[in-house]
């Protein structure tokens, strides 16, 4: 008999699926598998979703027998076992530079003092030939992997930086044990022997790579700090009782209790109960949200006031923020052109720099004074250890990854490190109105009550007839009367009249409720409101006349509100010297006026969603880098034809990943700060580039000993090995700089 | 005469790297179709690092990293925009398609380690 796995959800990424047929194969391959009662594969995402009792391992096999490849998906992460890893690694660093300085240093220490033996000697010559050994046990022990690493390269047609320290250090030692061996073939001159140089080098290499890892693991600090978000348990209710489970068994639909101080474990939607949820640390977003039924929560997020009960309906790896770290990651190892170039330069810098070594030796050998061979050594031994290529190569991904990283921090999401470089580039910012600008959501603005009337039973009169209206307008109305606590009576004989707005009969008295136009068919006098509705008009607000019995009763007068922060935000993109563009669907007037608050450039007013496109290319032929930001759905053809889209209060929605860069706070300060940022890592990536470039354009030759013909100086070989071993660090070190970013916005 | 010797020997070397690095290649290893292709990350080199496989068909690649370094955390495929992180010890499968024939290299963060694909 054999005891079969509970029921659960398993969740696994599928590779190879290049096109609907293979969703078809791989659920059916899925289907087969005995014990699995659903499967569902979403070809977007290239995952499955498996229901039944089953082992993982069962499905990954079926789904290579179809011929495409799985690996179970898991939502929390375990960094600790790579922590564990890097740390161990470090430790192992130390002790091979501890064994080589041990060794290297005193030798090196005691060479000025005449306290070594001369080599002339019988018994000095046995000393050296120990000395050598030694060494030579610590270029094994502590210098291995180089020269592993070396050889296999070099039979892969390769050559990277291992090539260049053992050829190095190899040189250096193999040449001291000539000259310990066989003394009379070299000239009495050149008869000094290299061994410390070869040791403390080593020494060197492996504090700097140890420093630089202490460095780097700075560099992941926002990753980190996002996989640190996951709950690590789940108080979910089974029969009625609730029980505490690990997070990774929290299964779809499942109940799941928060209280208050907790995190909430995954995304899903309130049945029971409200609160006040703090979410700033997925959108930046400072203030608490108010939580009720029906509303929906994401995982990862702080409880702060009320118990509730909600439904997971996203788990795992499909969960908010398991896409955030996902996509952060996967940014992280993108990089932007500019990096690409440095790509190709180290590409092929290794086997450049072994031919300026041995013209280097040449150059020596024919015009260098005596003791030629010993010069011969340490130049070409000097260009070699300069010229490592490690600099070069961390320059762009180091700085990539804490950019993006600090990115995140600020709840902005940057797709790749292509967008990033751009962004920094753009040169017109085109914002859509609704939604972003203004909050997208019409609210009572002002009530203008008529003589005899109060601003009260106004708004109850409004809200009576409204109540049973779907417009957008009735919405604004019906949350202005409810916050107010007014109780709206019931009306009869509703009727729209198109275009112009709506009648009805509340206690008994015929009101009409619309616009000027409405009131002129039915004979009622405005007065001194005309003007005022004008003004109202003119502030982007829609005025709305309430007539009861043929009187005018009032204004009530309804807009989209302009988000609190928009404006200084335009003023941050304005001093970054971009031109803000607004386009909207809504008329000139309502448009201009809103342009007019906030301080825009250009309106396009009056035009179709499925123009903005359009209107972006239009933007681009006149040469322009357009940046556009929208609410990610119906501007999305926008989004995509802009150099950089932008997606802005989408931070939830899987929107995040077709968005060059996602904002998760609705306040157009994140654009501001996603450029800032932008620029900001790119100058670290130029600073790192030109760092180590000019290390090695300026140290090669001096290593090679072009000053030595005027100030008879040449670089000595150790130096070179430390300065090796600092650039690297240095270059993390400047990227780490990164992490200080400030964003420019008043926070309010 | 030795100076002679001497310089030809410089110049012989300089051609050898030449050659060696840049104008020979080492032999691509097929790829047969079935199951993934491991390839092992150690050492600054991937083994192996020429792989020759059909184009236009996804190709499974499993990465088994030994070294612990830093350098040898992710796989890039740039032009295929495709990355993977490899931990150590833990066999990481990544699958690429590439779609047209020719070349596509992958490498490390910082280009030390690279690998080729080349795709018929
Ligand atoms: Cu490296």
């Amino acid at each position: 008999m054999s005891v079969s796995p509970p029921e659960n959800t398993t969740r696994l990424s599928i590779s190879g699926m290049t096109c609907a047929g293979c969703v078809s194969t791989v659920e059916n391959a899925l289907k087969n598998v005995p014990g699995v009662t659903e499967s569902a594969v979403n070809f977007a995402e290239h995952t499955a979703t498996v229901r039944g009792s089953v082992d993982a391992k069962v499905l990954v096999a079926a789904i290579t027998a179809s011929g495409y490849s799985a690996a179970e998906l898991r939502g929390a992460e375990d960094e600790s076992e790579k922590e564990a890893a890097e740390l161990s690694y470090y430790r192992s660093l130390l002790r091979k530079f501890i064994v080589a300085a041990v060794v290297g240093f005193p030798l090196m220490l005691a060479e000025p003092f005449g306290l070594m033996p001369m080599l002339d000697t019988d018994s000095g010559r046995v000393f050296w030939l120990v000395i050598g050994a030694v060494t030579l046990g610590v270029l094994v022990y502590a210098g291995g992997h180089f020269f592993r690493g070396a050889w296999k390269s070099f039979r892969a047609h390769n050559a990277n930086m291992d090539t260049l320290i053992a050829l190095g250090t190899g040189a250096a030692w193999v040449y001291s044990m000539l000259v310990v061996l066989f003394p009379d073939m070299v000239p009495s001159l050149a008869r000094h022997a290299y061994f410390e140089a070869a040791a403390v080098i080593i020494a060197l290499i492996n504090l700097g790579q140890a420093l630089e890892m202490r460095a780097r693991g700075k560099t992941s600090e926002a990753i980190k700090r996002l996989i640190g978000l996951q709950p690590k348990t789940a108080r979910v209710v089974r029969d009625g009782k609730e029980t505490d489970i690990p997070i990774s068994e929290v299964g779809l639909d499942e109940t799941i209790r928060v209280r208050p101080g907790e995190k909430i474990p995954v995304d899903g939607v309130i049945i029971e109960g409200h609160s006040s949820v703090d979410e700033s640390m997925l959108t930046g977003e400072p203030m608490p949200v108010e939580k009720k039924t029906g509303d929906d929560v994401t995982g990862g997020t702080f409880n702060k006031s009320g118990s509730f009960l909600f439904q997971a309906k996203r788990i795992g790896a499909d969960t908010a923020l398991a896409r955030i770290i996902e996509m952060v990651r996967r940014a992280q190892s993108t990089k932007p052109a500019i990096g690409r170039l440095a790509d190709r330069i180290s590409a092929v810098f290794v086997p450049v720099v072994l031919i300026i070594a041995v013209l280097t030796f040449l150059a020596w050998f024919n015009f260098g004074p005596e003791p030629k061979l010993s010069y011969m050594l340490v130049a070409t031994m000097t260009v070699l250890i300069i010229a490592c290529p490690c600099a070069l190569g961390l320059a762009t991904p180091i700085s990539i990854m804490v950019g993006v990283g600090k990115a995140a921090e600020y709840g902005i999401l940057i797709r790749n490190g292509e967008a990033l470089q751009q962004a920094g580039k753009l040169t017109t910012i085109v914002l859509d109105k609704t939604g972003t600008v203004t909050e997208g959501r019409p609210a009572v603005t002002t009530l203008v009550p008529a003589a005899g009337w109060d601003e009260t039973k106004l708004l109850t009169v409004a809200a009576s007839i409204e109540a049973g209206s779907e417009h957008p307008l009735a919405e604004a109305i019906v949350s202005a009367a409810q916050a107010r606590q007014i109780k709206s009576s019931s009306a009869s004989d509703f009727q729209a009249i198109t275009g112009h707005g709506v009648s009805a009969t509340v206690e008994g008295k015929k009101v009409y409720f619309g616009n000027a136009r409405l009131m002129a068919q039915h004979n009622v006098e405005l007065g001194n409101l005309v003007t005022r509705a004008e003004e109202l008009a003119a502030r982007a607000q829609t005025p709305m006349f309430l007539a009861v019995d043929g009187f005018v009763a009032g204004i009530v007068a309804v807009a989209d509100p302009i988000k609190p922060d928009s404006k200084s935000a335009i003023a941050r993109l304005h001093a970054i010297g971009l031109k803000v563009v607004m386009i909207t669907g809504d008329n000139r007037a309502t448009a201009e006026a809103v342009a007019r608050e906030v301080g825009i450039d250009e309106v396009m007013a009056e035009v179709l969603p499925g123009d903005k496109a359009d209107k972006v290319t239009a933007l681009q032929q006149r040469g322009e880098i357009v940046g556009m930001v929208g609410d990610g759905i119906n501007d999305a053809p926008a989004l995509a034809q802009a150099d950089v889209g932008f997606a802005i209060g989408t931070g939830t929605d899987i929107a995040i990943e077709s968005a060059d860069v996602a904002l998760m706070r609705g306040s157009l300060h994140g654009v501001a700060d996603a450029i800032a940022i932008s620029l900001a890592t790119v100058r670290n990536i130029k600073q790192n580039l030109f760092g180590a470039f000019v290390y090695n354009v300026l140290g090669i030759p001096v290593a090679a000993g072009a000053l030595f013909p005027f100030t008879g100086l040449l670089l000595n070989p150790v130096i070179a090995g430390a300065a090796m071993a600092m650039s690297s660090v240095t270059v993390v070190s400047n990227a780490n700089r990164l992490r200080w970013f400030k964003s420019g916005a008043t926070r309010t | 005469m030795n100076t002679w010797a001497i310089n030809l020997a410089g110049m012989a070397v300089m051609a050898l790297i030449v050659w060696w690095f840049w104008l020979s290649r080492s032999k691509a290893q097929h790829f047969s179709g079935a199951g993934p292709i491991e390839i092992i990350v150690d050492n600054g080199v991937y083994t192996p690092a020429r792989i020759e496989v059909p184009a236009g068909q996804p190709v499974t690649l499993r990465f088994v990293r030994k070294d612990p370094s830093p350098c040898a955390e992710k796989a890039l495929f740039d032009s295929l925009e495709v990355s993977a992180d490899l931990p150590v010890g833990k066999p990481v499968d990544v699958t690429v398609t590439p779609p047209v024939p020719g070349e596509y290299e992958f490498t490390c963060q910082m280009r030390m380690y690279r690998g080729t694909l080349v795709a018929r």
